[in-house]
């Protein structure tokens, strides 16, 4: 696999997964906007995913549904920090949340400069949707901090930040640092897999691996 | 004979799926049209990359074409070159009609908090500006939801990519 295929399939596989796990706050979050405001998170995170595998679909002789659902759990690239199931814990979710965002703008600015023409447009455009995704995290982490229960969040960012830093790779490291305002620690490093990851696959692969090429 | 008239013509029928008063070509999601003997390439550029309308709408491209008697290819463009901005003048009118609020022009810096919550949108019902932003995230990836306090009805407000 070529280092361009393997780059678009690890941030396919983070959007997929994590807008899986965002996905799950539909018809519980706190409240009716928040319910909303997740589940069409979910779903812009899950349309990047459906493009970046076109892209490597393309270099790999594949399809984006194939690299979605065909692969053996243990063939995901995506980082630890999006397998976590953080329902229906808040404050865990909304660190998540941030930091997330918080890194995956520091990759898409990135990305952007690709020589690959295709990659840089991709970039450019999810980059514009994700100032929503931004606007959203950076809102609700303010909010949480100003609430008199802010340690809850602050506890989970604590507990959160090695996984956030397994997201990004060699100076990006640096740049998420200065973003979130912490000391870097020993990374929650991509390659190896929680054991939240396999119930979450099961689920998401259930009709596929029912009916052989099934398409909806 | 197909020609790159007809085809425009054509694709400006077929409505958005979710706002099916707006055409594709309202939306200003058709960047290029190029006919060759038969055969008709079209540039089809998409609005949001999460919005599910997407395949319904290059299916109907390509159906538009077939009935005109042309071999169609509709070649999705995943770059930047789609925003908000490309949305006609007409769409932008039939998205008032519809009750939706069209999206504000994009900016070269991108939207912030204080924007959404402080810039003035006008009501697409009574025409109200004492508007106020409810939820960012709306039905779909394209909308924000906004309140209207002179007629006291909630919108859709299409968000400035």
């Amino acid at each position: 696999m070529t280092s361009r295929a393997e780059e678009l399939l690890t941030l396919a596989d983070d959007e997929l997964i994590l807008g899986w796990r965002n996905s799950e706050w539909t018809g519980i979050a706190p409240f009716l906007e928040e319910d909303v405001a997740f589940s069409s998170i979910a779903q812009t995170e899950i349309g990047h995913a459906r493009a970046f595998y076109e892209l490597a679909a393309q270099e790999l002789g594949t399809n984006a549904d194939e690299l979605a659902f065909d692969r053996d759990p243990e063939e995901y690239r995506c980082a630890p920090l999006v397998e976590l199931r953080l329902v229906p814990d808040w404050a865990r979710t909304i660190a998540r949340h941030w930091l997330y965002e918080t890194a995956d703008a520091i990759r898409i600015e990135a990305l952007k400069s690709s020589e690959n023409e295709a990659v840089a447009g991709l970039a450019a455009k999810i980059d514009r949707e994700e100032v929503y995704h931004r606007i959203h995290a950076d809102m609700w982490a303010r909010q949480l901090r100003a609430s008199p229960e802010r340690g809850r969040f602050e506890g989970a960012v604590a507990e959160l930040w090695p996984y956030a830093l397994g997201l990004v790779e060699g100076e990006q490291r640096g740049q998420l640092c200065s973003a979130v305002g912490r000391e870097t620690v020993d990374a929650v490093e991509r390659g190896t897999h929680t054991e939240e990851l396999r119930p979450l696959w099961e689920e998401m692969t259930m009709v596929r691996r029912s009916v052989a090429g099934a398409a909806w | 004979m197909v020609t790159e008239e007809r085809v425009w013509a054509a694709l400006a029928e077929i409505p958005d799926p979710e706002i099916p008063t707006v055409s594709v070509v309202d939306l200003g999601v058709v960047r290029a049209v190029e006919v060759e003997g038969g055969r008709v390439r079209v540039e089809f550029t998409p609005t949001f990359l999460g919005c599910p309308a997407l395949e319904v709408m290059r299916d109907q491209m390509a159906a538009s074409i077939r009935a005109l008697g042309g071999e169609p290819q509709v070649d999705v463009i995943q770059d930047d070159s789609w925003s908000t901005d490309r949305i006609t003048a007409e769409g932008r009118r039939k998205l008032r009609e519809s009750g939706f609020a069209p999206p504000a022009p994009r900016e070269a810096a991108p939207p912030t908090l204080v924007q959404l919550e402080t810039s003035a949108f006008r009501c697409p019902y009574c025409g109200s500006t004492e508007t106020r932003l409810e939820n960012i995230f709306g039905p779909t990836p394209c909308r924000s939801i906004r309140y209207c306090s002179g007629c006291r009805q909630p919108f859709e407000q299409f968000k400035t990519i």
